[in-house]
């Protein structure tokens, strides 16, 4: 019975390489698709474009592309990712070049555009749709005048096509977290547009291997201490039957654990309504799922089932949201909370008189509640050290630029052994996010997958 | 009776959507299980994070698993790229969870020490 092997290459922009090669080596896998993207890095992606045309995509990609073109021809591997971000072609130009540059040829790089709307705001606006936000109501107005970036979340059909025009990589913007991982599966098995259980299954196994290894053993809240290999973790590989169902494993000597205990905390993670996940292929039900472990570092994934497919797609916009501007400074024992506090009263006390006023001031105390809020306990009297991190927000990086130069002259002038100050860094833009929903149509009607070959 | 912090007996993950966080918190049976049905209610979880989250906390359960996921929405001062938290993705919404306390019976926490992990949920 044919069974469709996919590995898992990327959780985020920045996420190593390695993983993916030894899968690639050793993962007897057909697929390797990545997921690049997050909110917050189609931000960056923005930001790099305005000061090059040609850029705009994630920037590893070549480095990405250098790894594993060899192993392509060799283990006949496809590659699907979506890298590109917010310049596809850019991205699909920069994986042609690298190709070329390695020697490799008979390699065809298809590319799926469309699902940047941000220039089209005034059609969907002119259609009469309502660009409420979908979590709060409210009216799309007070952001319009400072988008950064409009993308449609769309899934895995237009990458299907790429693979049925004979792509051996496909790159795309902003096709959803899982859409790289169900593609092949609707290529290889034929899957109907209405077999709704098996697009789910296909869609949760994305799921389960789109934050690379936080299912088999990364970030896990059990008994991580037992966890081996953190410096050489195992990134996820599925083994998927026609009916949809799966295995979830990993490269043996790769680090990492693959277990229901280490699956089902993923199985939850960025979800909301279990037993409606939605996405553009498919609403996804997770609530009679079922694990197995059946050997060791081998899950079997069964019962996922699934709903219609959704009329609207979403889709997420940046808009500019002033700056933040951070300080952090350390003191030590004796007293250290005791100081730090300080230090924050003396700052705000000169905000006040300088007459510095930003839209938020805030302070933690690194080490004590920085990452915990009201919930930290109370034992600050030992603390051997804190550091002191107070943010402004203000509208302009000037202003947010102010707030830093307060803090060196406290280095003499305040409470005793104030240190590790790294520095007045540059301030840092902030983006709010805007989330709407288009109807399928008006965003699938403009998608587009070329192919080019070198 | 024993008072145990979730941290003894459970699993959590949290992530982040916006300015949405959502905390999964795993029962190790389905003895425990129950025991979290009737104890973390989405009003003593609204409790728990009082401060980092203001808005609605919405349970979703799933006896397949043995898991609670609790939706807490504005939970990130605006999201993950206008937040100024240092925590702004909401990454140890899930360890902060665990430090919850429930009560427990006795013989199950002895189960759970005697238990072999599961073969399947």
């Amino acid at each position: 019975m044919k069974k469709v092997r996919i590995g898992a290459a990327q959780g985020f922009y920045g996420d190593t390489i390695e993983p993916a090669v030894a899968t690639a080596e050793k993962g007897n896998v057909q697929y390797i698709c990545f997921d690049a993207l997050a909110e917050l890095t189609m931000a960056i992606l923005v930001k790099d474009k305005r000061k090059n045309e040609n850029a705009g995509f994630t920037k590893d990609i070549g480095l990405q592309m250098r790894a594993l073109l060899p192993y392509l021809k060799e283990k006949r591997i496809k590659l699907l990712t979506n890298g590109g971000g917010i310049n596809p072609v850019g991205a699909q130009r920069e994986i042609l070049r690298v190709a070329k540059e390695m020697g490799i040829n008979d390699l065809k790089v298809a590319v799926v555009t469309g699902d940047n709307v941000l220039d089209r705001i005034p059609e969907f606006e002119e259609k009469g749709y309502n660009l409420n936000h979908i979590d709060t109501g409210e009216g799309i107005e007070q952001v319009k005048d400072r988008l950064e970036f409009a993308n449609a979340y769309i899934g895995a059909r237009p990458i299907v096509r790429a693979l049925e025009q004979g792509a051996d990589i496909v790159v795309t913007g902003r096709t959803t977290d899982t859409a790289q991982f169900l593609a092949p599966l609707i290529y290889e098995f034929g899957w109907g547009e209405e077999e709704w259980d098996k697009l789910a299954s296909g869609v949760f196994m994305g799921h389960l291997l789109e934050c690379s290894a936080q299912s088999t053993g990364g970030n896990f809240s059990g008994n991580w201490q037992d966890i081996e290999g953190f410096d050489r973790m195992g990134y996820p590989i599925a083994e998927v039957s026609e009916n949809g169902e799966f295995v979830i494993s990993k490269v043996e000597d790769r680090g990492g654990l693959v277990t229901i205990d280490t699956v089902k905390e993923q199985m939850l993670y960025e979800i909301h309504d279990p037993s409606a996940y939605l996405t553009p292929d498919v609403i996804v039900d997770l609530t009679n799922v079922r694990l197995e472990n059946i050997g060791p570092n081998q899950v079997r994934v069964t019962g996922t089932r699934g709903k219609p497919r959704p009329d609207s797609l979403k889709v997420v916009m940046g808009y500019e949201d002033g700056y933040a501007g951070q300080v952090i400074v350390g003191f030590s024992w004796p007293d250290a909370m005791q100081k730090a506090r300080k230090v924050d009263e003396v700052i705000r006390i000169q905000l006040e008189r300088n007459g510095l006023r930003y839209q938020e001031v805030r302070t933690d105390f690194m080490g004590y509640n920085a990452l915990s809020g009201p919930l930290a306990h109370e034992n600050e009297s030992e603390l051997n050290e804190v550091f002191l991190r107070m943010v402004v927000k203000a509208k302009t990086k000037q202003e947010a630029a102010k707030f830093s130069r307060l803090f060196p002259p406290l280095a003499l002038n305040g409470p005793p052994s104030m240190s590790g100050f790294s520095g007045n860094s540059a301030p840092r833009a902030l983006l709010g996010m805007w989330s709407t929903l288009i109807p399928r149509e008006d965003i699938e009607a403009n998608l587009k997958v070329e192919v080019a070959e070198v | 009776m024993a008072i145990v912090k979730l941290k003894d007996i459970a699993q959590s993950r949290s992530g982040d959507k916006g300015n949405i966080v959502n905390v999964g918190v795993f029962a190790p049976n389905q003895a425990i299980y129950q025991v979290f049905l009737e104890q973390l209610t989405p009003e003593k979880v609204k409790e728990h994070f009082a401060g980092l989250v203001k808005g609605e906390v919405v349970r979703y359960e799933l006896p397949n698993i043995f898991a609670l996921n609790f939706v807490c929405k504005e939970a990130l001062d605006g999201g993950g790229s206008s937040s100024t938290r240092l925590d702004n993705l909401g990454k140890c919404f899930g360890s902060n969870m665990l430090r919850l306390e429930i009560e427990v019976d006795d013989y199950l926490l002895k189960d759970l020490n005697n238990e072999v992990s599961n073969h399947a949920i």
